[in-house]
């Protein structure tokens, strides 16, 4: 009897249970616009920085329309000659002409300078000219060209986000600059909160004099302001011949050159692991506090009564338990990590140049001297992708504050509450 | 209570120890000698050798080291470390070895500008966020609420130095104004106020904005947490006016986190400023600090991190006593 009722209750529930999961997933999303613009900048940041260089079994999936670092380079087209030339001429018929005295350009392979305009007729322009090196006859409707760097060219639809005064495209660097954003943001927060879950677990389960170093050191590192402790540290870490660079450059098989499209790969990595030090040293005071409470439960003691070695107990009771607050520092941390490295990339001791970095993109002096003349895009575009990726870090951990807190849900507004002690604010 | 201080201040002294050491042993790690770093145009072996003399490089790092017969250490009476120590204890940071002037002079011209700049800096945050908190915390869910959430998550989440930038372009272009530093040198307040505040009044806002974001978001919620209390029902219902009950009844008890951030904020504040104050070109100590470490200068980067700490360390002290005049029952023993 009881099973005849039990069945088809269960098989009513189970259609519309997933109908209204979905249903409540959407009704959460309207209720936290903002959290899904969080989510969305959040997701544009990933797809950016895994596409941006990608090519797969050969099939390019790259999403940047030029490389990062090459000078971008346009034929310009000065005119057509209107009447054929010989070798040995010096005088040009010219139809569709822009040149002027001192241009320069190629008519196929020769390289041509004009010395003065002589007359202009409907014909054409008739210009003197020095000719190349080893002069050639050219035949009518010639082109002159010239293939010329484009520095500092404003945003077109060739180039979205313009060219800088490097020459290079912009919007490219800002899509390749994601890249370099994730990679060092996830190296060093995992480096980082994996080490300091560890230091953390063994300060905190041990207690007594292993604690009492730990914690010293670690109020030690934290007196410095975070900013001059990174910059301390990438000295340390990031110089010519450090034992960190040498040990990694020797001993691991990192390449120090080209890797995942990034050139001066081994700086990139040693800035992460700079980061990932300051890290480690926050996770650590966080977890071993977490540990101190946990290890007074009863199944901690049961363990040991059991004759569990210190091991044992650490991996298979204690750190299941930190789990889910190493995932939630580690999502905390990562936007924290990200705005770090484009802080010191911005002070100039970061990722080192050619490689496309938000910050030291700022960081450019003749960028921002051009700015003030007008030239605002070079340094515009990196700056707001990376306002947008804080931004939507922390539009995203509102909406999971507010969602986890009972109090304020169904508020609708939810509360901004708490701040997050400015981690994200630098 | 004078206990209390005195344990704090005792407290100090081994982080401030730990962190010179650290420093030190960090710049030695480091290969590559600090004499040929700073030499000037001839290095030969005789200069260099002066250089290390005169820096004081020949002498043993530490007072302590190991050797090879018993007792297997070694002590010295004049080390780097040791006599460093010392001579700050007396009062003397060192000289720097790029521009051969004394520490303690150079931080005497700049201290004053890096203090300025943060107490102009908290001012503003208090003035902008406190209040925008309060307003957005009495009128929940309301456009006010949700417009100063956003601008605040908006503020929060801009890095001082592009904020910096825009700001620096917005008035190059929009209004033809650079501010007055650039060009001409650092203008003290006696000497001139008003220039003094066109210099200051920028790159504290730009460390302000974030820094009011966060007092605002905290304001919020605390004051909606003590809204709640049945003691500001009583204050209600007694028919006292809305800003009776708000300002002098709610916000004295939501002030506590509010103080204790902007203890914990200090710590940003400091690595703030050499941000803003190498973008501001002011010569302040976080742009010495900043030239310091790019160009290996030991002596000024070991006694300025010295200096960051002590003050980070001071501030939460400072913090913690605030408690006790604004909570009167908070009691250390």
């Amino acid at each position: 009897m009881a099973r005849e009722i039990a069945l088809p209750l269960e098989l009513e529930e189970e259609r519309p249970g997933q109908r209204r999961r979905l249903g409540k997933m959407l009704q959460t999303a309207r209720r936290h616009p903002l959290g899904v613009f969080g989510l969305i900048c959040i997701s544009l940041l990933f797809f950016c920085g895994i596409f941006a260089q990608l090519s797969f079994f050969g099939i390019g999936l790259s999403i940047t329309p030029y490389n990062p670092i090459d000078v971008i380079r346009e034929v310009r087209t000065f005119g057509v000659l209107a009447e054929p030339v010989d070798a040995s001429d010096d005088k040009l018929v010219v139809s569709d002409s822009t040149v002027e005295a001192g241009t320069n350009f190629n008519i196929d392979q020769e390289r041509i300078s004009v010395i003065t305009v002589l007359s202009t007729t409907s014909e054409g322009t008739t210009i003197l000219v020095r000719r190349g090196s080893s002069p050639e006859s050219h035949g009518q409707g010639a082109a002159l060209q010239l293939d010329t760097a484009i520095p500092n060219a404003k945003p077109s639809r060739s180039h979205p986000f313009g060219t800088d005064h490097n020459s290079r495209d912009v919007l490219s660097r800002t899509i390749f600059g994601a890249r370099i954003s994730l990679l060092i943001g996830l190296v060093a927060v995992s480096t980082g909160v994996s080490a300091g879950a560890v230091l953390g677990v063994i300060s905190g389960y041990f207690g007594k004099v292993i604690d009492s170093i730990f914690m010293r050191g670690v109020d030690i590192l934290l007196a410095f302001p975070a900013v001059v402790l990174l910059l301390a540290i990438i000295t340390v870490f990031g110089d010519e011949d450090s034992t960190v660079r040498r040990f990694l450059a020797n001993s691991t098989p990192l390449p120090e050159r080209d890797f995942l499209g990034i050139p001066n790969f081994l700086d990139v990595f040693i800035v992460a692991l700079a980061i990932g030090l300051a890290v480690a040293v926050f996770t650590t005071r966080v977890v071993r506090g977490a540990v101190l409470s946990i290890k007074e439960n009863v199944y901690v003691d049961a363990a040991r009564a059991m004759g569990a070695s210190d091991a044992r107990i650490m991996m298979r009771h204690i750190f299941p338990n930190i789990v889910a607050l190493v995932v939630i520092l580690g999502s905390v941390l990562l936007p924290v990590a990200i705005l770090a490295e484009a802080t010191i990339s911005f002070l100039g001791i970061g990722v080192p140049i050619p490689t496309p970095s938000w910050g030291a993109d700022l960081s450019d002096e003749k960028s921002r001297s051009l700015m003030l003349e007008g030239y605002w895009w070079p340094v515009f575009f990196p700056g707001f992708a990376l306002s947008l990726v804080v931004l939507g870090f922390n539009m995203l951990g509102d909406a999971f504050r507010d969602l986890s807190d009972p109090r304020l849900r169904g508020s609708g507004l939810g509360g901004g509450g708490g701040g997050r002690g400015g981690g994200v604010a630098m | 209570m004078r206990d209390y201080i005195i344990r704090r201040l005792l407290l100090l002294v081994p982080i401030m120890l730990g962190v010179a050491l650290l420093t030190f042993l960090a710049y030695r790690i480091i290969p590559g000698d600090a004499a040929i770093l700073h030499c000037q145009l001839e290095c030969t072996e005789e200069t260099l050798n002066a250089l290390r003399h005169e820096f004081g490089l020949d002498k043993p790092p530490l007072p302590i080291s190991g050797s090879h017969d018993a007792p297997f250490v070694e002590f010295h009476k004049h080390s780097q470390f040791g006599d460093w120590l010392a001579d700050v204890l007396r009062g003397d940071l060192g000289t720097s070895l790029t521009y051969r002037t004394a520490v303690t002079d150079e931080l005497g011209r700049r201290v004053p500008i890096t203090v300025e700049l943060l107490l102009m800096t908290v001012i503003l945050a208090l003035v902008l966020g406190v209040p925008l908190g309060v307003l957005s915390a009495i009128r929940p869910a309301t456009p006010i609420d949700w417009l100063s959430r956003v601008t605040s998550v908006f503020f929060l989440s801009l890095p001082s130095f592009y904020l910096g930038i825009l700001m620096i372009f917005a008035g190059v272009v929009w209004f033809s104004w650079t501010p007055p530093q650039f060009g001409r040198g650092y203008v003290a307040f006696y000497d001139d106020p008003w220039v003094n505040l066109q210099q200051f009044f920028f790159p504290a806002l730009v460390l302000a904005l974030a820094e009011s974001a966060v007092l605002m978001r905290l304001t919020r919620s605390a004051m909606l947490e003590v809204l709640r209390n049945d003691y500001i029902r009583t204050a209600w219902s007694k028919g006292l006016r809305e800003r009776t009950v708000v300002w002098r009844h709610a916000l004295k008890n939501a002030i506590i986190p509010i103080v204790t951030v902007i203890g914990l904020q200090i710590g940003g504040l400091l690595g703030g400023a050499v941000i803003v104050e190498s973008l501001y070109n002011l010569n302040g100590m976080g742009k010495y600090t900043l030239e310091a470490i790019i160009r290996r200068d030991l002596f000024v980067v070991q006694s300025v991190t010295l200096l960051f700490a002590a003050s980070y360390v001071l501030a939460n002290l400072c913090v913690d006593l605030t408690y006790a005049w604004l909570d009167p029952r908070i009691r250390y023993a």
